[in-house]
C-alpha cells in the first residue's frame, strides 16, 4: 500500500484585503476568506455588518473597491459573465417574476445560462419535484406562501447546476415550519456536494447549515471557524439564563461574582457561562438569590457573538 | 498574499454574449404571450376611437372650410400618418417607463437577469428591443386600420410603420435611461403632463407647427416627435419630393436621437445595476 499525500484542493472563493466602499461609506473592510470546494461556508452578523455587500460581490454583481477576490480562480471584475454562468444566486429580497408561471420562471432563466427550451423544461420539471412545488407548477408566483416563493429561488439558483450556491439570509421572514424544510434541502444539496456559501443572522440557522464560518461586525471579520471551535474558544460549554423579577437585576451588585466562567448582564437576563450549568444554578440559590426563572441551555453562537461584539445579533 | 490558483476540476465555460441578448429578448416576449390578451384590444380600440373622434368627426368641420389648409387633401388623410406616429411615440414612452420601474423595483426582474451570465447591457437590450418589437405592432394595427378607414392618401402610408418605430426608440430609450434612476413615477407624472401630453397636441399632429408662436416652434424642432410626424406626413401624402433635403434632416435626427437614447440607457442600466 502506498500512501499518497491527500490532494491540496485550491479554493472556489479566494478572498484577500476584500474591500467595498459606497462613497465614504465601508461596507467591507479589508477581509479575507477561502471557501473550499463542498464546504457549506457562512457569513454571520447583524443587520448592516458587511454581508450582503460581501455576498454581491461574490456574486460579481457589484465592484470589487480594493484588495483581490478570485472566484474558480476567475477575476471577477474581468470574467464576471463567466463565472455567474457557474454560480446559483438566492438573493435576500424575491426577484422572482410574478407575471409569469412558476414553470416559466423556471424556464426562463435557463434560457440565461445558454440552455436549449427542452433542457430547461426538463430541468424545471425536476426542481420543481426536489422543492416540492410540482403541483404548483403553472399557477402564478403571487399566491404561493414566503417558504414556498423562496424554494421556488432556490430551484431557480439550481436550474444551471451551479458550483457554488450563494444564498442571501435565506430563511429570514419565514415561519419555523418553512425554514426546517428549507433546511432539509440545503442539507441534501450539501450531500450532493454542492459548494454552500451563506448569510445569516441566525445562530441556530449557521449551527445547522455550515461547516465554517466567520463572523462579521462593523464591516469586519472578527472571528472564523466551526461552529463548534467558535463555541469552545469564545464561550463555555454551557450557559445558565437567570431571570430576576423586575428592578431586581438592577440591584444584583457584585452577589454573582465568582460563578461560574464570566457572566454577562443583558438587559432582561444575566447569562453565566461555565461547564456545569446546574452547578451555577445550585450555587446562585445557596447564596440565598431567588430568579425568577433559570434556563441550562447548551452555549451557542448567539453567546459567541455576544462574547465578541458585546451586542446580540438580532435586536 | 496573492489568492491561490484556479481549481482545475471546474470547467467554466465562456457564455456566449449574444445568446444573453437574444435570451434577454425572450424574457420580453413571454411576457407579453402571458398576457397579451388586454393590451391587444387597446391597440386597436385606440387608433379607431382617435380617427373617428379627430378625423371622422372633427374632420367634417376642418373639410367644410375647403381643403386648402392641408393641402388638398381630407383632413382624415392629413391626419392619419401623423396620429400614427404620435400613438406610437406615446406608446413607446409609456413602455420605457412602467416596464423599467418594474424591473428595478416592483418584480425586480432586471437583478434576477443579472445574476446569470446576462451584461446589464443585454438586459437594457432585452428591454428596448421588445419596445420597438411593441411599437412596430402598435403601429401595423394602426396602419390597417387607417387603411380600412380609407384614410390613407398613397401607399405611402406603409412607411408611417417604422417612421414610428424609430421616433418610439427615440423616446422610449431616453425615458428608459431616466426611469432607471427613478423609484417611483412622481416625477415620470410631470413629465407625461408637462411634456408627453403637449407634444402630442403641439407637435404638427393635429395642426402644422407653422400655426406655433414663433417663440416655441424651435421647441418643436428640437424634439424627435415633429420629425416624425413630418416625416411620416409627406411619405404618406406623397409630398417628400418637395422638400427632399427636410426629408434627409428628419430621418438624420431621429436615428441620432435614438442612438444617443440607448446610449444612454446602456450606460444607466450598467450604472444601477453594478453597484
Amino acid at each position: 500500500m502506498t500512501s499518497n499525500p491527500a490532494p491540496v484542493q485550491a479554493p472556489l472563493i479566494a478572498a484577500r484585503g476584500l474591500t467595498k466602499k459606497f462613497g465614504s461609506f465601508t461596507a467591507v473592510d479589508a477581509i479575507d476568506f477561502d471557501v473550499a470546494p463542498g464546504e457549506s461556508f457562512g457569513f454571520l452578523g447583524p443587520n448592516g455588518a458587511g454581508k450582503t455587500s460581501t455576498m454581491r460581490m461574490i456574486g460579481c454583481v457589484s465592484p470589487i473597491t480594493a484588495g483581490e477576490l478570485r472566484i474558480l480562480g476567475l477575476d471577477p471584475g474581468h470574467d464576471g459573465p463567466r463565472i455567474r454562468g457557474r454560480l446559483g444566486v438566492v438573493p435576500q429580497q424575491d426577484s422572482l417574476d410574478t407575471d409569469l408561471s412558476v414553470f416559466d420562471n423556471l424556464v426562463i432563466y435557463g434560457r440565461y445560462f445558454g440552455l436549449s427550451r427542452a433542457e430547461c423544461a426538463r430541468r424545471a420539471t425536476e426542481l420543481l419535484e426536489f422543492a416540492q412545488l410540482s403541483d404548483r407548477a403553472k399557477d402564478m408566483v403571487e399566491p404561493l406562501s414566503g417558504g414556498m416563493k423562496r424554494r421556488l429561488t432556490i430551484a431557480r439558483a439550481l436550474v444551471n447546476e451551479p458550483s457554488i450556491l450563494l444564498l442571501d439570509e435565506p430563511t429570514t421572514g419565514l415561519d419555523p415550519q418553512a425554514r426546517h424544510l428549507l433546511w432539509d434541502r440545503l442539507y441534501r444539496l450539501k450531500q450532493r456536494g454542492v459548494t454552500l456559501v451563506l448569510t445569516t443572522h441566525y445562530m441556530d440557522e449557521a449551527e445547522q447549515l455550515c461547516d465554517r464560518l466567520v463572523v462579521m461586525d462593523k464591516a469586519k471579520i472578527v472571528a472564523e471557524g466551526s461552529p463548534r471551535e467558535l463555541i469552545e474558544r469564545y464561550s463555555s460549554r454551557e450557559v445558565t439564563e437567570l431571570r430576576f423579577p423586575v428592578g431586581v437585576q438592577e440591584e444584583l451588585g457584585d452577589k454573582l461574582d465568582g460563578i461560574g466562567d464570566r457572566l454577562d448582564h443583558l438587559p432582561d437576563r444575566v447569562l453565566v457561562y461555565s461547564e456545569d450549568g446546574e452547578a451555577v444554578s445550585v450555587a446562585v440559590h445557596e447564596r440565598g438569590l431567588r430568579p425568577e426563572t433559570v434556563l441550562v441551555r447548551r452555549s451557542s453562537l448567539e453567546d459567541v457573538f455576544l462574547r465578541l461584539t458585546g451586542r446580540t445579533l438580532v435586536d | 498574499m496573492a489568492a491561490s490558483a484556479a481549481p482545475v476540476d471546474i470547467a467554466v465555460p465562456r457564455p456566449r454574449a449574444a445568446a444573453g441578448y437574444v435570451a434577454a429578448y425572450e424574457h420580453q416576449i413571454l411576457l407579453y404571450l402571458r398576457n397579451w390578451r388586454g393590451s391587444l384590444f387597446s391597440n386597436f380600440a385606440q387608433p379607431v376611437l382617435f380617427l373617428l373622434a379627430m378625423g371622422v368627426g372633427l374632420g367634417a368641420y376642418v373639410d367644410k372650410g375647403g381643403a386648402n389648409a392641408t393641402g388638398g387633401v381630407s383632413y382624415l388623410q392629413f391626419l392619419a400618418p401623423a396620429l400614427l406616429v404620435s400613438s406610437v411615440m406615446q406608446g413607446s414612452a409609456g413602455e420605457g417607463t412602467f416596464p423599467v420601474l418594474a424591473g428595478f423595483h416592483w418584480v425586480r426582474r432586471y437583478y434576477a437577469q443579472y445574476a446569470t451570465p446576462l451584461t446589464p447591457e443585454a438586459i437594457a437590450f432585452g428591454q428596448l428591443a421588445w419596445n420597438a418589437t411593441h411599437a412596430l405592432m402598435v403601429g401595423s394595427i394602426f396602419c390597417v386600420i387607417v387603411v380600412l378607414f380609407g384614410a390613407a392618401a398613397t401607399p405611402g402610408i406603409i412607411w408611417s410603420v417604422p417612421i414610428g418605430v424609430i421616433t418610439g426608440i427615440a423616446f422610449s430609450a431616453p425615458i428608459a435611461a431616466f426611469m432607471s434612476t427613478q423609484r417611483d413615477t412622481m416625477a415620470w407624472n410631470n413629465i407625461w403632463r408637462f411634456g408627453i401630453t403637449p407634444l402630442f397636441l403641439f407637435s404638427g399632429t393635429f395642426f402644422p407647427i407653422d400655426r406655433l408662436p414663433e417663440l416655441i416652434r424651435p421647441v418643436a424642432w428640437l424634439l424627435p416627435i415633429w420629425h416624425g410626424v413630418d416625416l411620416a406626413r409627406s411619405a404618406a401624402l406623397g409630398t417628400i419630393g418637395d422638400a427632399p433635403l427636410l426629408a434627409v434632416a428628419h430621418v438624420v435626427i431621429l436615428l441620432a436621437v435614438a442612438a444617443a437614447g440607448t446610449w444612454a440607457m446602456f450606460v444607466m442600466f450598467r450604472r444601477q445595476l453594478a453597484k
